[in-house]
């Protein structure tokens, strides 16, 4: 036994306390789970605090259906192997009024079929704690978030209400219909999670090894052509390409790099030499300056 | 990101098992706008290369636009995030930032420096190992430095860098750096007991701006042999102190999957624990051994502050959350009064007297707060006298709980001394406090268990007791009602009393006038007489104005359950004006009563009580009957 602790057992124990606060205090908590690397080191993290005991919550996908297939078939093998209880929430009015990204853009999609749906889900299920993999290092306004981020009963974010957090002395208290969201992950960082599933030798989707992959390149990004619902333009024909992806999300709107990284020590050591941050292969940070946060505030994770 | 080690591209495997290895320190900055405090993290973290092209491409950009350094980086931008705060050119909240060496991951709290932020900076300093203190050179010890440090070693910070920053601005004068730190250091002996200086001082020369003592050593100030201000973060040493303390642990959750495992979760907060340890539950004392000490990865033989684990113990002792599970021979201490220090963080003043939920390790309980003994000008640390502490103001202040907890003092344990209180209507976080010792009186003042109890007396007495509490604005009609309906109790040989606002002010409550914090102890004082009452078996009327909702909820959790009735005399303001049978409300509209309720101090009408009656739609008489009709039928009424 070492005399200190290391950066990522500390982190580790902070998660797993934050986890056990929220179950001893909460009525019905949530997980939510979106299958990307994140999640995979939350669900980890969750099995340790409560171990030997199974998952004392659920698991919960908000699925816009134009998620990677392989993502689904991923968190299926995921939840069938921890015997997790799994939610898959998907927007039916969405679904009915022919939501898309191709057909609707990328900031109609995302609030029908993301944010919306999450509150949907909220609502129906009655879930007054929801955990969400979101970290501080992702985006100026996430570092100011709290890790028991309070939301109003209509879900709204309030960056100039949030109570103070001291010590690790969590107020979880709320009004019946006010609902809390939990970060476990706040202060771990990209690389944080990359060595800590490097060490831990957790599972992640093989999206993020490289592998030959079809894709189109739009507007200087690559995107992978998952289903036959992508419209080609004229003269468009997909590429095989060694790709992999830096995060997960709606396919459509998913950049992929090109990269030969095909195991975990070699997207690491990419990661590191690389030159542009993580966020940049996601189309919805770019659509207007301060967009993360005015999202947050309508209630996006 | 590219991290300066060759190892990334050489050998990756390498590169990876040394920063597994990694350790972790939390700092907080504290310095005012203009002491270049986020020029200062800024600049960490574009040196520590935990930039990316995109950011400083946005960064450059926004520099143009909107930043104060001319054509140059304006690494302050890095750090204001929100969107309202960029456009204002200020930070105005906690924002946590992280970067790391080879050595070390940093988490930085960078925390705003204006007066009404003083809570801010607590929060940050809450979960900080050290503290930097920024002075600019040019201006020296200024107030605001002294509240930090204050504010830094209240929270039990015992290392802080005084980052002497802005010296390209004074011609990297020595003199000028040696006064500052000398003046600090003198100023510092003020700040513990007996003119200690209660953390250890770092002092070093720099310039976040331009770099100077940063990463690299400043060619410009020879004079100075120190370690540069990375250096120091890398290598200063931390945690060991929490190892030598005894073992706590605050028990978080109970794990018992199964008839045969019993664990009990938690992470520890000082100490280190072993298979076979002897420990002590607090507060029930009883004593176990260690049976193991469980985690996913495997059983451990040992486990040290900072870890979650889950403990099994040999015996089968009732242990739940909210306990600490301690070292049997240097156990935690057991009381429910408190000599504490209070941070005030809410508009709402604190009120002595009032009732609120406070949250220390893992207990959750009710805390009632004294008069505070005194106050602190955070900027002369002069002791002022005070009846309620405001917005960002920190006092001494006796604490009062429901029950008996399990405690340390703050200075020897930051875990099991710290406390959250919680308002208990809005549930909103209104102030943070350290535990600073037990009053005696909690273990020497006890419970006198009498032979004729409370159902004892009211057998006798053929009734149930109750509190019947009138609230309403004056001149609704409450005590015109209340006493109707004692005369109608009495006329059915029921034991009354009426406790009237106006009456007991000529005697018992005399001394106090109508301020928010002596309305309050008019309340506790009356609610305690009504308790008395109910107990020795008594039907208590009572008829106070009693506009808190806190105070009037404070009230009837004295009272047994279905014991306490709030009866809400509904009458509109300018129907009780109108009426004005006591001539009041004319002379408070003349200004001739302050801290009228209904004109300048508000009612909280019952959001829901017991019985409502409208004295606009039924005269006093109809009234009463109503409520007779309401306590009969809920059994108030019966033998």
């Amino acid at each position: 036994m070492n005399a200190i602790l290391t950066h990522l057992q500390k982190l580790e124990a902070e998660s797993i306390h934050i986890m056990r606060e929220v179950v001893a205090e909460a009525e019905n908590p949530v997980m939510l789970y979106s299958v990307g690397k994140d999640s995979a080191v939350m669900l980890h993290l969750a099995q340790k605090a409560f171990y030997p005991s199974k998952l004392p919550f659920p698991l919960m996908h908000v699925d816009t259906t134009w998620k990677f297939r392989e993502m689904i078939s991923f968190r299926d093998e995921m939840a069938r192997k921890l015997g997790a209880k799994l939610i898959v929430h998907i927007n039916q009015d969405g679904i009915d009024r022919g939501i898309g990204p191709f057909t609707h853009g990328s900031a109609v999609h995302t609030d029908v079929m993301k944010t919306e749906s999450l509150k949907q889900a909220l609502d129906k299920y009655k879930f007054d704690v929801a955990f969400g993999g979101a970290r501080r290092d992702e985006e100026k306004s996430r570092a100011k978030e709290r890790i028991f981020s309070f939301r109003t009963s209509d879900h709204r974010w309030d960056p100039k209400n949030q109570r103070p957090e001291l010590w690790k002395l969590y107020n979880t208290r709320k009004a019946p219909g006010e609902s809390i969201r939990v970060f476990p992950l706040s202060n771990w960082t990209e690389l944080d999670i990359w060595q800590y599933i490097h060490l831990e030798k957790i599972p992640i989707v093989p999206l993020y090894f490289s592998a030959k992959r079809p894709v189109v390149e739009r507007n200087g990004t690559l995107i992978m052509v998952d289903d036959a619902r992508m419209p080609l333009e004229p003269g468009e024909e997909p590429m095989m390409k060694m790709v992999r992806f830096r995060t997960l999300g709606c396919y459509p709107l998913t950049g992929a790099i090109e990269s030969e990284a095909a195991n975990l020590t070699e997207i690491i050591q990419e990661m590191l030499l690389t030159t542009t941050s993580e966020r940049q292969g996601r189309v919805i940070d770019h659509d207007q300056s301060a967009s993360m946060e005015k999202k947050k505030q309508e209630g996006y994770f | 990101m590219a991290h300066k080690s060759d190892l990334i591209a050489t050998d990756i495997e390498a590169y990876l098992k040394a920063h597994e290895e990694k350790t972790l320190l939390r700092f907080l900055t504290c310095g005012s706008v203009d002491d270049g405090k986020s020029t200062l993290i800024g600049r960490m973290l574009y040196e520590s290369k935990m930039i990316f092209e995109d950011q400083l491409a946005a960064l450059e950009s926004d520099s143009k636009k909107v930043g104060t350094q001319g054509e140059d980086i304006d690494f302050a931008l890095l750090v204001d995030g929100l969107a309202s705060e960029r456009e204002q050119g200020i930070t105005i909240d906690v924002a946590y930032r992280f970067f790391s060496t080879d050595r070390r991951k940093f988490i930085v709290a960078d925390t705003p420096g204006h007066e009404q932020y003083t809570r801010n900076m607590a929060t940050g300093a809450s979960t900080a190992d050290l503290a930097i203190i920024l002075v600019d050179a040019r201006k020296g010890v200024l107030t605001q430095t002294k509240r930090h440090s204050f504010i830094v070693s209240l929270l039990g910070i015992r290392n802080v860098v005084l980052a002497i920053n802005k010296m390209d601005l004074v011609g990297y004068s020595q003199e000028t750096y040696d006064k500052i730190v000398a003046d600090y250091r003198e100023f510092a002996t003020h700040l513990g007991k007996d003119g200690e200086i209660p953390f250890e001082i770092m002092p070093m020369p720099v310039s976040a701006l331009k770099g100077d003592n940063i990463v690299e050593k400043s060619a410009g100030m020879e004079w100075f042999d120190g370690p540069t201000l990375l250096e120091y973060l890398e290598t200063v040493p931390v945690q060991q102190a929490q190892l030598e303390k005894p073992f706590r642990m605050p028990v978080q959750w109970v794990n018992r999957p199964n008839l045969d495992f019993r664990g009990f979760c938690g992470q520890i907060a000082t100490g280190v624990v072993k298979v076979g340890d002897q420990i002590k539950a607090l507060p029930s004392a009883k004593e176990s051994k260690v049976k193991s000490i469980v985690t996913m990865d495997g059983n451990l033989e040992e486990a040290i502050a900072g870890q979650s684990v889950t403990l099994t113990l040999e015996d089968e002792i009732d242990i739940s959350r909210g306990d600490v599970i301690s070292e049997a021979k240097r156990p935690a201490e057991v009381a429910n009064q408190f000599e504490t220090t209070i941070l005030w963080m809410a508009e709402d003043a604190m009120l002595p007297g009032r009732t609120y939920i406070i949250k220390t390790g893992t207990i959750m309980a009710q805390a009632t707060v004294a008069e505070p003994k005194y106050k602190v000008n955070v900027n002369t640390l002069e002791q002022l006298p005070a009846k309620k502490l405001d917005l960002n103001e920190i006092g001494e202040c006796n604490l009062h709980l429901d029950r008996r907890i399990a405690f340390d003092p703050y200075d020897d344990n930051r875990d099991t001394g710290s406390f959250i209180l919680i308002d208990r209507l809005t549930n909103a976080t209104v102030g943070c406090g350290m535990i600073r010792f037990a009053l005696r009186r909690s273990s020497n003042i006890h419970w006198q268990s009498v032979d004729v109890s409370k159902q004892a007396r009211s057998k006798m007495k053929g009734q149930r007791p109750a509190v019947l509490w009138f609230t309403g604005l004056s001149g609704s009609g409450k005590s015109t009602i209340a006493n109707l309906i004692e005369k109608k109790l009495s006329s059915i040989g029921r034991h009354t009393y009426l406790l009237d606002g106006d009456n007991v002010r000529h005697g018992l409550n005399k001394d106090l006038g109508f301020t928010d914090a002596d309305r309050v102890e008019n309340i506790r004082r009356v609610s305690e007489v009504a308790r008395l009452m109910a107990d020795a078996g008594l039907i208590t009327l009572v008829s106070f104005i009693s506009p808190f909702r806190s105070e009037r909820r404070m009230a009837r959790q004295l009272m047994d359950e279905g014991e306490f009735l709030e009866i809400f005399v509904d009458t509109p303001l300018d129907i009780a004006e109108e009426r004005d049978v006591k001539g009041l409300y004319k002379k408070a509209r003349a200004g001739e009563i302050k801290n009228f309720t209904g004109i300048d101090s508000p009612y909280e009408p019952p959001l829901d009580p017991e019985i409502r009656v409208n004295t606009v739609e039924m005269t006093a008489e109809e009234a009463a009957d109503a409520i007779i009709v309401e306590l009969e039928k809920r059994g108030i009424l019966e033998g």
